[in-house]
């Protein structure tokens, strides 16, 4: 019997995307795609070892206040669960362990950099060693961008994938790693899962195609496992050929790019790796 | 005593806000700086321990990868000047509170006891040679607004390295002393009615006043009110509601009143122009449906509701927030979008927010005349007015999918802030209809999400009282769009359970309005103002009731249901706060714990304004003809009118608004072969199963009223329309909304031409009978802001009378959707409709400085002809390109279309359907009403041809592969012929900041 996938969507104080991040596990064949609200989970009514893959949507969490998810992060480091002597840290590193999957899309990307889930280097889940701050250009912009994929990263989302179009919508999306060395290590390790790149697929630095100044033109990061990707751009965005902004002028076929990202999780878990 | 934190970037980190305020100054303010550097400033009252503030900064205060931070001790160095800029007390500190919970989440257990209270403040440090006056230039008139913040200017040498600046608590002083104030008017005179109305801000006229006196001498309302120990004194919470309730804002008296009109020849009673025309026409229109009416509730609600299929039902709102944007562009703009969410929200059972929509007119950023005084620079309100929507819209996770930016130098007066949502709401939920309103005597009011400060008392009737320090700033609220999305995600899942009756909104007039308008619905209330949460101390009872803090729900909740409902609330982290009951008594009861404070008549409260006799008189103005000839240099003409505010690129506003959140964008505000090409209208697919989708467009011609507002409003709608048949959207089901944004109309010494601008009114009313009936465009809902005037000294700017009129509709299938940009070589190139010579109000004659009297005329019946047709041939994909021709004419559409694409257009003018004045710039830059530019493949002709038989089109040139955009005068010689890049380039230039 194959595993089921059992999708948790996130949502709450000021998560804004997680309708067609549920829609998207839906369309690519999760057997449960359910919007969770983190109340549930610290009220112990839901429970993350439930569900196998956890997908934590864009939005502003606390109206990223303090800066993009950070007061998001201070949250999960020290809301304790209410009922059960437990920490929702403590459940988060826990479904880690059990090997589930995460992918954090734009805030959910930044929250989990701030956590340090990503780039979790020699597998410290809890360091923050990388960011994702300011775009050079001082606003946040709504944008549609092309991204490389990294054909040696472990990434489990990113398989099979070359260049692809997503829109970016971020005022915080320049990501910037605390040394030269980490930055070394994670591109050593081919923990850069996309990269910012013309409509040819050659990666740029220049504005716009790479929106926000990022390091590298690093977009998304995964998991020394590959079972944790976080991205700035969108992949929810674009389900349906509809979506993509030139779809009138473009022939395209009818399933748009961003669903392969999560019918590669689904093909994951429902695979023998897992 | 309290502590400092600041948090800046470390050595080496681009500080992109720095880098953004200088490069401000120097736009703005042509100063030369050569730095600036920000450093964000806590300030935490509560008294923590060194470790707890050490926790504090490097946990959720700072990001150790980029930033550096420091306690009780300053950051700032290498500058020459440093500007602190923080809140005044009382003005809503969205991060202040942020930081609070962060703060007491990390203490935890170890909170204790203690109140922690944050505040925030961001210092500036410039670097540059300027004097003190300029850097207290740059704090006053870019940084801080002096309204709701204060700034601190300190040169290097006067600033202590060590110490830094002192920590500073804005709090506001208040003490809970409630008082209820007795005013007997029995006695009071005419001008002793005035000056009470007056004084105390309450906007009523001496009519008005002598209608509350007599209420309070008629024997049986005394004898009520003695069993509630009240008397013939009215008390302050009676006399602020009944203002608030019959203010010109909630009730409409101008709309509402009668009015003896003359246009020179015909002499005509209106008893209220609301009912005769708004109401009118509508009712009509649904007559004439019968069964295809897709109306369900109409002006009853806080929004309009049609249906959308058999399962769901659209809700729609436009609102305005104008005063409020022009003395604080930011927080005014933010509470606008914010505050009309919650129309569409608290209508009915409430619906989702699926899409938001934004027109701003303001005067020329680049305005280089003397501001008069009190008026904020325009570049400083469309950057403010900008970024308020960009945070409201954005943070609530609606997309920003149609808008436009309309420019005129009256707009310096006040700018005008239209801000619009819609929603979805399943059509049925727990077995009842979603779209009515049910409450039950014994229903409890539950006040949920925010709580009540002084924000934006008057706000209805408004103040423009001096402000001072120690004293919380009433005319100006901010929103706070997270306490908002937290409580919608609250009270969306609390409608799904069924844990609440009815549900309305907290905005103009706060609860006495809310509570005040569901109470007609049980026939009474009971409620208790000392039971409200309130953000400080020292809320007297009627600012309670009156206040317009923001982010606020009312609810009717079944009283069996009460404890479901607080503990859901309680889960979620939304403050809910039961507040008394609903009843069938026929009173308006409102007690401050035992005691009661207020007690009225609903019959009188919501029915007892005395209704105003006005009198409106027509004269057609008559403007000079312009006498300039036509253009030698077409390409030039052509940049100069790219280059005009009303028709440029607004790519730099749009890109900053997210207009695909919630995963159904289709029809995108920018289109083509570098998305960035204008829209007509957009749509989204707001269920993500179906491929239905919502299509939304708007109208607005302000320009037209310099000769006839019949016409203007009559452009309005037609523009609409045709901006939503442009892109697809079937003509049957397409609902409206106006929003009428007018110049003080009632004659006075103040406006002596008030008769004139009345009779303005009339007649823009006139044209929505007449135009939404011909094109069975029902209006749902609307709203108006009647006194859009500056008058300080002698100076009085009025801005133009202004209708916006937004429709909502519906396209079956959104695959079938067109887009206005050129699609390949070699399509053909049509015009449907026909071009007369109507320039007058055109931007082509306001480029050569006239006005004319030549206004486009729209032709209903060719109109409706013609969107009919055309949507057959877009239903059939025959159509590759459809743009709407309106600022600018058939020239601006054609060169538009053509960038957008990336191809060249070549035209032949002799083939444009025209009548009137020979000229190429007059056919090239008319604005006739209805007309499209349509592309369509050369295998598709004959079958567009023969679908749009009997209308007047033709086909006036083709698509081509050089990038040129060639057109082909009325003499068969070659006008222009320019590199569409070039053109291009003269559009996107002017709002590219």
């Amino acid at each position: 019997m194959t595993r089921k996938v059992k999708a948790i969507v996130l949502t709450g104080n000021g998560t804004n995307c997680e309708m067609e991040m549920a829609h998207a596990c839906k369309l690519a064949g999760a057997e449960k795609f359910d919007i969770v609200h983190i109340s549930e989970l610290l009220f112990g009514e839901k429970r993350l070892s439930d569900y196998n893959f956890l997908n934590l949507p864009g939005g502003f969490l606390d109206g990223d206040d303090l800066g993009s998810a950070k007061a998001g992060a201070n949250r999960f480091l020290h809301a304790p669960i209410s009922g059960a002597n437990e920490m929702l840290i403590e459940e988060l590193l826990k479904f880690i362990n059990a090997g589930g999957l995460i992918l954090g899309v734009c805030n959910g990307f930044q929250l989990m950099v701030k956590l340090g889930l990503l780039p979790a280097l020699d597998n410290n889940f809890t360091k923050q060693s990388t960011t994702l701050t300011y775009n050079d250009s001082g606003r946040f912009e709504d944008r549609w961008v092309y991204l490389k994929a990294n054909a040696q990263s472990p990434c489990v989302f990113t398989e099979g994938i070359d260049v692809v179009y997503y829109p970016v919508r971020h005022g915080e999306g320049k990501f910037v790693p605390e040394s030269d060395a980490i930055l070394e290590e994670i591109e050593k390790k081919n923990l850069v899962a996309f990269q910012y790149c013309d409509a040819d697929g050659s990666i740029t630095m220049d504005y716009p195609a790479n929106p926000n100044g990022s390091t590298h033109a690093i977009a998304a990061l995964c998991s020394e496992t590959g079972r944790l990707f976080g991205l700035m751009p969108h992949p929810e965005a674009f389900l349906h050929c509809t979506n993509h902004p030139r779809w009138t002028r473009e022939n395209l076929p009818e399933e748009g790019q961003g669903l392969t990202i999560f019918q590669n999780a689904v093909k994951f878990i429902r695979g023998k790796k897992f | 005593m309290a502590d400092r934190i600041e948090v800046g970037f470390k050595e080496g980190i681009r500080d992109a806000l720095g880098e953004k305020t200088k490069k401000r100054i120097i736009d703005n303010l042509a100063m030369p700086v050569e730095k600036v550097a920000t450093v964000e400033v806590y300030t935490i009252a509560g008294e923590l321990s060194a470790l707890e503030l050490q926790k504090a900064a490097e946990g959720p205060l700072s990001d150790p990868v980029i930033q550096a931070f420091s306690i009780n001790r300053p950051l700032a160095k290498n500058f020459d000047w440093l500007i602190e800029v923080g809140f005044r007390p009382g003005v809503t500190d969205n991060v202040g509170k942020t930081a609070r919970e962060a703060i007491t989440l990390l203490l935890g257990e170890n909170t204790g006891e203690r109140k922690i209270a944050v505040y925030t403040s961001r210092q500036y440090l410039i670097s540059g040679k300027i004097l003190k006056t300029d850097a207290e230039k740059i704090a006053a008139g870019l940084l801080a607004n002096d309204l709701i913040e204060r700034h601190q200017v300190i040169a290097a040498r006067d600033f202590d390295f060590n110490v830094g600046l002192p920590a500073f608590v804005p709090q506001v002083t208040g003490k809970d002393e409630p008082h209820v104030a007795q005013i007997n008017l029995a006695k009071v005179d005419t001008l002793g009615l005035l000056k009470i109305s007056q004084d105390k801000l309450l906007a009523l006229n001496l009519e008005e006043m002598q209608v509350i006196q007599r209420y309070y001498q008629n024997p049986s309302v005394l004898k009520t009110r003695k069993k509630f120990g009240l008397d013939e004194n009215t008390t302050d919470v009676e006399l602020e509601c009944l203002a608030q309730t019959w203010s010109e804002h909630c009730k409409h008296k101008i709309f509402n009143s009668k009015i003896d009109y003359f246009d020179g020849q015909t002499k005509k009673t209106i008893n209220s122009l609301f009912k005769t025309y708004i109401k009118g026409s509508t009712a009509k229109i649904r007559k004439a449906k019968g069964k295809k009416d897709f109306c369900l509730s109409v002006f009853v609600d806080n929004a309009g509701v049609i249906k959308f299929n058999a399962d769901h039902n659209l809700v729609f709102k436009v609102e305005t927030h104008n005063s409020p944007s022009a003395l604080d562009p930011y927080g005014g703009a933010l509470t606008g979008i914010v505050g009309v969410n919650r129309d569409p929200f608290g209508t009915g059972l409430g619906s989702k927010l699926i899409f938001n929509t934004d027109v701003f007119c303001f005067a020329s950023p680049y305005h280089k005349k003397k501001l008069p005084p009190r008026i904020l620079h325009p570049r400083r309100i469309y950057e403010g007015v900008r970024e308020g929507v960009e945070h409201g819209g954005n943070k609530s996770g609606i997309p920003t999918i149609n808008g436009s930016l309309v420019f005129d130098e009256r707009f310096l007066g006040k700018p005008l802030v239209y801000c619009g949502t819609a929603g979805i709401m399943p059509a049925r939920l727990n077995g009842k209809p979603t779209h009515t309103k049910e409450i039950k005597p014994g229903d409890v009011i539950i006040m949920t999400g925010g709580r009540i400060g002084k924000d934006g008392i008057h706000g209805a009737t408004f103040s423009s009282e001096e402000l001072h320090e120690g004293s919380p700033v009433t005319a100006v609220q901010i929103g706070d769009p997270i306490t908002q999305k937290k409580m919608t995600d609250f009270l969306l899942v609390a409608r799904n359970r069924g844990l609440y009756r009815a549900i309305t909104d907290n905005g103009a007039g706060g609860l006495s309005s809310s509570i005040g308008e569901m109470a007609t619905y049980s026939g009474g209330c009971e409620i208790d103002l000392s039971l409200a949460p309130l953000k400080y101390a020292g809320l007297q009872p009627w600012e309670i009731l009156v206040s317009e803090a923001q982010e606020r729900m009312s609810l009717a909740v079944d009283p069996k249901k009460v404890d479901q409902f607080m503990e859901l609330a309680r889960k979620m982290d939304v403050e809910a706060t039961a507040m008394g009951k609903f009843t069938r008594s026929g009173i308006f009861h409102v007690r401050y714990g035992e005691k009661t404070v207020a007690y009225l008549d609903m019959e009188f409260l919501h029915g007892g304004v005395p209704q105003m006799k006005l009198v409106a008189k027509w004269k057609a103005p008559k403007n000079a003809e312009p006498t300039f000839a036509e253009p030698t240099n077409f390409g030039k003409a052509f940049v100069q009118m790219l280059s005009r505010l009303n028709i440029c690129s607004k790519e730099a506003v749009v890109r900053q608004y997210d207009h695909e959140v919630q995963g159904g964008s289709v029809v995108k505000p920018l289109v083509g072969v570098r998305n960035d090409g204008p829209s007509d209208a957009g749509i989204v697919r707001p269920v993500l199963d179906s491929m239905e989708g919502v299509v939304v467009a708007h109208g607005i011609c302000p320009r037209y009223s310099d000769i006839d507002t019949y016409h203007m409003t009559a452009c309005a709608i037609d523009e609409a329309v045709r901006n939503a048949v442009a892109v697809g959207a079937d003509l049957d089901h397409l609902a409206g909304l106006d929003n009428f944004c007018w110049c003080d109309p009632v004659q006075s010494a103040k406006t002596p031409d008030g008769e004139y601008k009345l009779a303005q009114l009339v007649r823009s009313n006139m044209a929505i009978y007449d135009y939404t009936t011909a094109y069975g465009v029902p209006c749902i809902s609307g709203k108006d802001s009647m006194k859009n005037d500056y008058s300080i000294g002698k100076t009085k700017i009025s801005v133009p009378p202004t209708l916006l009129y937004s429709v909502i509709g519906k396209i079956k299938d959104v695959r079938k959707a067109v887009t206005m940009d050129v699609k390949r070589p070699q399509d053909l190139v049509y015009i449907i409709g026909e071009t007369l010579d109507e320039l007058g109000g055109s931007e082509w004659f306001a480029q050569n400085n006239a006005i004319g009297n030549k206004v486009p005329q729209v032709d209903v019946k060719k109109a409706i002809k013609k969107y009919r047709a055309l949507y057959k041939a877009i239903q059939a994909g025959l159509v590759a390109s459809c743009h709407d021709c309106s600022d600018g004419g058939l020239g601006i559409a054609l060169i538009e279309t053509a960038f957008a694409g990336g191809f060249g257009i070549n035209i032949a003018l002799k083939d444009v359907p025209y009548r009137g004045r020979k000229r190429n710039d007059y056919i090239l830059f008319s604005e006739t009403a209805s007309r499209f530019v349509v592309t369509i493949h050369p295998k598709n002709q004959s079958r567009f041809e023969k679908i749009m038989a009997g209308n007047v089109l033709n086909e006036i040139g083709f698509v081509a592969g050089d990038q040129l955009f060639q057109v082909t005068g009325l003499h068969g010689k070659l006008i222009i012929k320019e590199k569409i890049s070039k053109l291009k380039e003269a559009w996107q230039k002017p709002l590219n900041f």
